[in-house]
């Protein structure tokens, strides 16, 4: 226990000093969303059908952009290598590394994410869901991106392989995220979606950070 | 195996407390991957490492027995010499107070430069950080690749006293240095590794 | 499949001269199973009576489709061996299965589409089934592209391994949501309405295709792999003698 709590100290320590890697994803989300009127115009029928597709899919993108921080700056300086010579689980430390990571870079896009909803003319109902769709779907997100981050360390090709390597598995969370959203606003009730996504994020505690420990392994031969 | 080449077969020993194992051999030969062998992180292709007669591979408390420091210096750019050394100790699982800490840091010659954020620190400066946690967190067994490069005769010194100590108490020792180092162990052994 | 407990105990050596002793046989096998097959589908299965004679493309769509699925599932099965076994060989057979099932993939894509455009007009239809089969191959490029990005051959194949292993549960799970999304927006869907007795010719006729796909298939792995076998092992002692006997 003494281990993980100066992980998630350090970790914690250095989301604070490396605010700036916070906010660019922040940023991101936020442009990326505002590009969709300005492609498809304005008309506010098409934006409120639109408008929780567009959120995940942004949520999902800035993401995905983020977890180029997840490891590979550990990976650089040796602070991974250590971290796999730790007497404590390998698994657990992921599971920390990861809770971090999402508060640092995703909790403020579930945050921001309402106020982005009311740009495409959501209802106060349509946002509330949609922000638990968000709350509940991005840690899957961050758990099942760690799984091709730590598979892609030090490889060329970067973030684009890792795109490709993660994109097909977020399906699943987009595609109940938004439809979640989606079933409140057309009246059918979004608990069996939020339900599914729930499923979803326990399924993803329990098995992705052993495979991520596996890969992390893998990737330090 | 390395890519497709083999770096090395047919490497055995046994080390016991107070046992100093210097490893040597040209750049290329695989003194780090068998380092890296040693400590978990690579798998080998054919053999056992086993401590205390069990295989690394299922015994729990290995790690806990290790201190490995290898070529990266395994700390923050952003933190201080301070934090950093507090953190991997705290990692490694040893509660490390902050006068215990800093005293090590003044005793490796980094004497008013803990609070500094190690981005500005020199390279020596930065293995410094790193090398301190030797001075605090006691483990059985080191295993330490190149440690002492980018360091002057000083702290050669010291460090050498250091690996002197830790034999003495019943520690055990693994390194590879390119230097020529002359330390009093209970046995010393050699490996070298051709290219 | 007893194919599996030959690779557990062969090693790459072995296997090289086994695997070129096969592949004649099952390409042989193949061109015949293909050519009885495309004349079932052509000649023999009556015509639909609504879709006229363009739906005969599902004589390759189907079988494709199977083909594409059931790779995954073999590679999958072939990389997990390998991970748990450390052994070379299987790795390797995952690693020449996959550019094959990748093909099916996109051949069933492509015949998809092919038949959904008389019925629809357009040349894509987000059908649950054609999605899912979209995200199947993406899932295949994304293991050849990780395969290919690592240089060091041990991490490629261990790191295809999760990967192919991560897909393989996640397929379920994709084609269930894929399903979800696609009833709930009252999507087009691509369909087969037969009477029954029309059923058995094209069954007969799908399945032969389908082991036709499966005896290429089993074909182009193995001659597949023997490059692979070659070019890993280059430095070996046999390897070199072998390239000496061809000189």
């Amino acid at each position: 226990m003494i281990m993980l709590t100066w992980l998630l100290r350090r970790d914690l320590l250095l989301a604070i000093r490396r605010k700036s890697d916070v906010l660019t994803t922040l940023f991101f989300f936020v442009i990326m969303v505002s590009l969709f009127p300005l492609g498809v115009g304005p008309e506010p029928q098409l934006l409120k059908a639109m408008g929780p597709g567009v959120l995940w899919v942004a949520a999902l993108l800035a993401s995905m952009l983020s977890l180029g921080r997840l490891f590979a700056a550990d990976y650089a300086d040796g602070t991974l290598e250590q971290m796999l010579l730790c007497p404590e689980s390998l698994a657990l430390i992921v599971l920390a590394k990861a809770a971090i990571h999402w508060l640092a870079s995703e909790l403020p896009l579930v945050l921001m994410a309402p106020l982005l909803g009311l740009q495409f003319g959501l209802s106060g109902d349509a946002l509330w869901v949609l922000t638990l769709s968000l709350l509940l779907g991005t840690p899957v997100l961050s758990l099942v991106g760690a799984i091709g981050a730590s598979l892609t360390l030090g490889l060329r090709g970067g973030g684009v392989l890792v795109s490709l390597l993660v994109l097909p598995l977020y399906i699943p969370v987009l595609i109940f995220g938004a439809g979640a959203v989606d079933a409140s606003t057309s009246g059918l009730g979004a608990g069996g979606h939020l339900s599914i996504l729930g499923a979803l994020l326990v399924l993803a505690l329990l098995a992705t950070p052993k495979a991520v420990a596996a890969a992390l392994r893998i990737s330090l031969e | 195996m390395r890519g497709d080449s083999r770096l090395f077969s047919e490497v055995g020993f046994l080390l016991e407390p107070g046992g100093l194992l210097h490893v040597r051999g040209p750049n290329g030969s695989g003194k780090s991957s068998l380092l890296r062998m040693l400590c978990g992180l690579i798998l080998p292709e054919a053999g056992e490492i086993r401590w205390n007669g069990v295989n690394i591979r299922h015994s729990h408390d290995y790690n806990r027995a290790l201190t490995y420091l290898g070529h990266l210096n395994g700390i923050k750019e952003e933190l201080s010499g301070l934090e950093n050394l507090r953190i991997n100790c705290g990692i490694a699982g040893f509660d490390i107070g902050e006068k215990t800490a800093i005293d090590a840091l003044e005793r490796i010659g980094l004497d008013g430069r803990e609070h500094l954020p190690v981005n500005v620190l020199s390279q020596g400066q930065r293995r410094r950080v790193m090398l301190a946690r030797l001075l605090v967190a006691r483990t059985p067994l080191w295993i330490l690749d190149e440690p002492l490069v980018a360091l002057d005769a000083d702290a050669i010194g010291l460090m050498r006293s250091l690996f002197e100590l830790h034999l003495e108490n019943g520690g055990m020792l693994i390194l590879t240095t390119h230097q020529e180092l002359e330390i009093a162990a209970g046995t010393t052994q050699e490996i070298r590794l051709s290219s | 499949m007893s194919k599996i407990n030959l690779y557990k105990f062969a090693s790459p050596a072995t296997f090289y001269g086994l695997a070129g002793q096969m592949i004649p046989g099952f390409a042989i096998l193949s061109a015949i199973l293909f050519a009885i097959g495309l004349y079932i589908s052509f000649f023999v299965a009556p015509t639909d009576a609504q879709q006229g004679e363009a739906y005969r493309i599902i004589f390759i769509h189907v079988p494709a489709a199977w083909m594409s699925m059931f790779i995954y599932v073999v590679m999958a099965v072939y990389a997990g061996v390998g991970l748990a076994f450390n052994t070379r060989l299987s790795a390797m057979m995952a690693q020449a299965l996959a550019p094959t099932g990748a093909l099916f993939a996109f051949i069933a894509l492509f015949t998809g589409s092919f038949w959904g455009k008389p019925m629809w007009g357009t040349w894509w239809v987000w059908d649950a089934r054609l999605t899912s089969q979209l995200i199947l191959f993406f899932l295949y490029i994304g293991f050849i592209s990780l395969q290919s990005a690592i240089d060091d051959p041990r991490r490629a194949d261990r790191a295809g391994a999760l990967i192919a292993l991560v897909g393989v549960i996640n397929v379920p799970i994709i084609y269930f949501s894929v399903k979800w999304w696609n009833t709930l927006h009252q999507g087009a869907s691509i369909s087969l309405t037969k009477a029954p007795s029309m059923a058995h010719t094209m069954l007969a006729g799908m399945l032969i295709m389908a082991i036709a796909c499966w005896t290429y298939t089993i074909a182009v792995a193995l001659s597949r792999v023997r490059l692979i076998i070659l070019e890993r092992e280059r430095h070996s002692t046999w390897v070199s003698e072998l390239l000496e006997d061809i000189k």
